[in-house]
């Protein structure tokens, strides 16, 4: 166990850095920006004057780096901007404060993250279940008819963009068929019903399209899995074949699933955000496209750490669970 | 390697042969080939159907039904092919071959600088191992565990809009696209530096650069086309995702991501799912088509992954 604790410290550790690094690095390159947020909350006419008030009252006339310690002050104490009647609050956890939405980034993220969230972690447990399974089912019945379909079903999962598969969704079920909602979400805390049944089609897309490779891998590792020794043995000393397959198969599938949904869930965050738009949920893609659109740059650098931030955290979930799930890893 | 053995194929020509006695991936270079030759010939094939991707043609909508295509399938005729867009009447047919085309070029030109990348720095990082290892090694897992969705929107708002929008989208595929290749290559070119003939090169004064040029990528060159096969349909998709999102090349341009994103309004009303069927179609096949072939490269290339059914 001692083992355990020191990997996980270290990894804790690394994440860390890795997240510092991160969060310096995403600055520099957004404060390179060439339009002035300043100039825009100015107004017109803009005289130099107010364009250094402006500039003050934003702590635009910082440099960088300084700019850089005190957004890092406001993750973890907040900050206030200007002084006075006028000045604004950003309570900790402080991201930046977006001038022209005239709200903390925090706040304007927090609205947005559940729409996001929601499409995120439904898919993803929909699609463990369904590619773990489909790919053991698969490898049991080798070259026959499942087996093919399930193959199948994974190429067009991996041909297909998970936007075009949405809107044939949307066509087919929501208008043809008229089965479910077309487009739009409805808050879990207002109707968990209909909360669900606008995310079913969602939620059904994006595994579809990510359950591809994982049973791909399932199906491979099962099969190299159930020619292994240990296995023969179990089933010569009379063990039954669906105890063979979940207790012993399924282990030695496990860890490389786990080290694939690693290496996804950069991706889940962008699938979700394609998924946003494709069925008009206003989540974090579309605060986020609308900020580039609008120039609001304390909008874009918080949604672009705040979502680098949940990668490398969830990262190290797994990594940890990768440490539980497989000695060797904690070990070496 | 036993290539010397007289009588003996050597490995490339059976892994090419392995290749063609594969049915899907025949049939996923057919696709790839009539794709290209679209995608080529688009401005040839457009003048031949008399269109432009430009000219409004208002006259073929219809007014009652919200300015959709008048006619069945879109308003498909002899002299527009795939029907005209909603709203504008501009030939979709013109749309659609001309999107291929930015999508194909941005693609190939991304793979091939991330290929070239990627198997520099894999290599090296195998070779040289030590601290420059460690440090690669490191930035891969940074640029794999990254948003990269997020921060492709996000760049949008640092670049002046004079930069040319396909150069931005080959530069960000690229500095994204490269981490991928160069850890595949790293850990099989690692596998090799400690093998016999490496050495051998080594011993006797071999510069670092010939016995990366000379010895390891040779041997090499199996991996690298595969992942590289397998890494365009990647490309193809993401171009295709950035435009849908309205941050990939923008209009006048035709792009197959963005009038797909054009469509939503009309795939929720039901009003003309022609113009999602045409670009959408056109864009599975050229994802189907380039998956199949990376699919038929590496079962003939990859030993270990081979198809054993």
């Amino acid at each position: 166990m001692p083992d355990l604790v020191w990997f996980v410290t270290r990894r804790l550790f690394a994440a860390l850095l890795v997240m510092l690094a991160l969060s310096l690095a995403v600055y520099l390159v957004f404060y390179a920006i060439p339009a002035d947020p300043a100039h825009l909350a100015c107004g017109k006419p803009c005289t130099p004057d107010r364009l250094e008030q402006a500039r003050h009252f934003m702590q635009l006339d910082q440099s960088t780096l300084q700019q850089y310690l005190s957004f890092l002050k406001g993750v973890f104490a907040g900050r206030t901007f200007g002084d006075g009647t006028a000045a604004v609050h950003c309570n900790a956890p402080c991201f930046g404060y977006s001038f022209p939405l005239a709200r903390p980034v925090t706040t304007l993220i927090l609205d947005r993250l559940p729409v996001t969230a929601s499409i995120a972690i439904g898919a993803a447990i929909l699609w463990l279940l369904f590619g773990v399974s489909l790919g053991v089912i698969a490898a049991l019945n080798r070259g026959h008819f499942l087996d093919r379909l399930a193959i199948g079903v994974a190429l067009v999962g991996v041909s297909t963009p998970s936007f075009l598969l949405g809107l044939l969704a949307i066509l087919v079920f929501g208008f043809w068929l008229n089965m479910v909602p077309v487009n739009g979400y409805v808050p879990f805390t207002e109707s968990p019903v209909d909360w669900a049944w606008h995310l079913i089609t969602p939620w059904i897309v994006l595994a579809i399209l990510q359950a591809a490779s994982y049973i791909r891998l399932t199906r491979s590792q099962m099969l190299e899995e159930l020619n292994l020794d240990y296995i023969t043995t179990a089933r010569a000393k009379g063990a039954g074949e669906s105890r063979v397959v979940l207790t012993h198969g399924l282990r030695g599938v496990l860890v490389p699933v786990v080290t694939l949904f690693g290496l996804d869930l950069g991706g889940l965050l962008g699938g979700a955000i394609l998924t946003e738009k494709v069925f008009s949920m206003q989540g974090l893609g579309d605060l986020l496209i609308t900020a580039v659109g609008s120039l609001d740059v304390a909008v874009v650098v918080g949604v672009t750490l705040f979502s680098a931030f949940l990668i490398i955290l969830a990262n190290l979930v797994v990594d940890i669970v990768h440490g539980v799930l497989d000695p060797r890893v904690s070990h070496g | 390697m036993s290539s010397s053995v007289a009588g003996t194929v050597s490995p490339t020509r059976q892994a090419m042969r392995r290749l063609r006695r594969d049915r899907s991936a025949r049939v996923g270079v057919v696709l790839v080939v009539g794709l290209i030759v679209v995608a080529a010939a688009a401005p040839l094939l457009v003048r031949l159907a008399g269109q432009d991707a430009t000219t409004y043609h208002i006259d073929l909508l219809d007014p009652n039904r919200g300015n959709a295509p008048a006619g069945a399938l879109g308003g498909i005729s002899g002299t527009h092919w795939f029907g005209v867009e909603p709203l504008t009447g501009r030939d979709l047919f013109s749309i659609v071959v001309l999107g291929l085309r930015t999508s194909l070029t941005i693609a190939v030109v991304v793979t091939v600088i991330t290929t070239v990348v990627g198997t520099l720095a894999g290599i090296s990082a195998a070779y040289f191992g030590g601290w420059y290892d460690a440090v690669m090694s490191r930035l891969l897992d940074f640029l794999f565990g990254f948003p990269q969705l997020v921060f492709m929107i996000a760049l949008g708002i640092i670049i002046p809009a004079r930069f040319p929008r396909w150069l931005l989208l080959i530069l960000v595929l690229s500095f994204f696209g490269w981490a991928g290749l160069a850890r595949l290559i790293r850990n099989q070119a690692r596998s090799l530096v400690a093998r016999e003939f490496v050495e051998a090169a080594r011993s006797v004064g071999s510069s670092g650069w010939m016995v990366i040029t000379r010895e390891l990528l040779p041997n090499l060159l199996g991996p690298v086309l595969v992942i590289a096969t397998l890494a365009i349909p990647g490309y193809v998709g993401t171009e295709a995702a950035l435009s849908f999102l309205g941050v990939g090349v923008p209009p006048p341009t035709p792009s197959l991501g963005r009038s797909i994103s054009d469509s939503i309004a009309w795939v929720y009303t039901g009003a003309d799912p022609w113009f999602l069927l045409f670009p959408g179609t056109v864009l599975f096949l050229a994802v189907l088509g380039f998956t199949l072939v990376g699919d038929g490269v590496r079962d003939a290339f990859d030993v270990r992954l081979r198809r054993t059914s």
